[in-house]
């Protein structure tokens, strides 16, 4: 009797090697056919969002509750402290702002001379929880609780904290995938904010402990880069709206080939405590109009 | 059917419990890798082709959230479980030496699968870094993991074959 054949009276079972064999050609199949294009993706990512997704949530709610009791217990006394620092802060900066504020009509008035309009006014945000960390340790990225129902779609960009995070490779109705720019497979096209250089910015999973990423191709032939520039995402990239922070330059140093330069950056966002970020919800193709 | 909603169930909570609680749990960054051991442990209990598919299905479901095309996890996830299920034969209850050395043996195969497919080929030559910062951490951790989570699993199987048992005996 062939082992694949359907005996009478017997349930129709296939045998592991077949089944192995039958599987494995459909995973490659889908591997090639996801590699171009995603169209596994959007039915997959409803169902795994509302099959998965609510749990996640409804875990990082209990995890973020005790997390904030126990920071709670240990930050009382140093907040105290904070706060009076803080205040002779704030009255120090509300007088630096009067003075900025004035600074700014003069500015807008100068622009409407110039018939200049603002370049890129305020972008919109979304606010977005983090419900899950890759689950692997080779590459960083996160998920959050919004998705498309909530207008976010993919190559949105992610900040926290004024500086870059990442942006969404992955969408689902309810939830979103993060990849972060410290990430071993991310590349962002920056330039140094003094100097207008363009240069290549790449998270590498080596440096992940560290907290630092990567620049290269950096063309800086009157050595006008130093450390602790300001980097941001370029005016060239096509998937990264212009201007945001991405870090400081911490090293730098020249290449083999005596053209360009490289280095390391730090991130302007700590990646290790993040859990709200923002989604910039104007799209490069679109920021323009 | 209780048996497949168990698993279903055993894969949602790890998978959960992977990509949140231990992500905070985290030592030096590294999370353990409890997909492997559930495709492992479930590999040498029940045999080959039950590894296979519960193989697929947790690595559908890491592919589906984390992986950057479908159907990679899957594969390396479904050929560790199959290959777990050969030693379903040689497999005793009792007996903690086997799983926990195929488990080790799983997790270093799976590391060492994923750097070459996802790293060796984007030119990161550095094999010795990342096997001891990534690889060899993680099975570790995994391990630790399974000392607490294996029997957990162990014992549901075994309740679940005598239940099955008792069933088939009432039918005949």
């Amino acid at each position: 009797m062939s082992p694949v054949l359907k005996r009478r009276g017997e349930r129709f079972t296939i045998p592991g090697k077949y089944l192995l064999l039958i599987l494995t050609i459909l995973c490659v199949l889908m591997m090639l056919v996801t590699f171009g294009t995603d169209v596994f993706n959007r039915p997959l990512n409803t169902i795994v969002g509302y099959a998965v997704v609510p749990f996640q949530q409804g875990i990082g709610k209990v995890g973020r509750w005790l997390s904030n009791r126990s920071e709670e217990l240990v930050q009382i006394r140093m907040l105290l402290e904070e706060n009076a620092r803080l205040k002779e802060e704030v009255a120090a900066l509300t007088e630096e702002n009067t003075l900025l504020q004035q600074d700014k009509y003069e500015l807008n008035e100068l622009r409407e001379l110039m018939s200049l309009s603002e370049q890129y006014g305020e972008y919109h945000k979304v606010g977005a929880r983090i419900i899950g960390r890759d689950s692997g340790n080779w590459f960083s990225s996160f998920l959050i609780d919004k998705g498309t129902e909530d207008g976010l779609a993919l190559d949105m960009n992610v900040i926290a904290g004024g500086g870059l995070v990442g942006r969404i490779t992955s969408v689902g109705p309810n939830w979103a995938k993060v990849t972060s720019i410290i990430s071993d497979n991310s590349n962002v096209s920056g330039m140094t904010l003094s100097t207008g250089d363009n240069l290549m910015v790449s998270g590498d999973l080596k440096l992940m402990a560290d907290g630092c990423i990567t620049f290269s191709q950096l063309m800086d032939s009157q050595n006008a880069v130093v450390e602790g520039d300001k980097v941001v995402t370029s005016d060239i990239s096509d998937k990264f709206l212009p201007n945001i922070l991405i870090g400081y330059i911490n090293s730098i140093s020249r290449d083999p080939n005596n053209l360009t330069k490289s280095g390391l950056i730090t991130p302007a966002v700590d990646f290790e405590h993040l859990s709200e970020v923002l989604v910039i919800t104007d799209m490069k193709q679109s920021a323009g109009e | 059917m209780l048996r497949k909603g168990i698993v279903f169930l055993f894969i949602l909570i790890s998978f959960i419990l992977q990509c949140s609680v231990f992500g905070s749990l985290a030592f030096a960054g590294i999370i353990p890798n409890l997909m492997v051991i559930l495709t492992s442990s479930f590999g040498f209990m029940r045999g080959e082709k039950e590894g296979l598919v519960i193989g697929f299905f947790c690595g559908l479901l890491t592919d589906i959230f984390f992986g950057n095309f479908l159907g990679f996890y899957a594969l390396v996830l479904m050929y560790i479980g199959y290959l777990n299920g050969k030693f379903s034969r040689i497999f005793y209850p009792e007996d903690l030496k086997l799983p926990i050395a195929l488990i080790i043996v799983s997790d270093l195969s799976y590391g060492v699968i994923c750097y070459v497919l996802m790293f060796l080929l984007r030119r990161r030559f550095e094999f010795i870094y990342y096997f001891s910062h990534i690889i060899l951490p993680e099975m570790l951790y995994t391990i630790v993991v399974t000392i607490f989570l294996y029997p957990l699993i162990l014992k549901v199987n075994e309740k679940l074959e005598a239940r099955e048992k008792r069933r088939a005996q009432k039918f005949v």
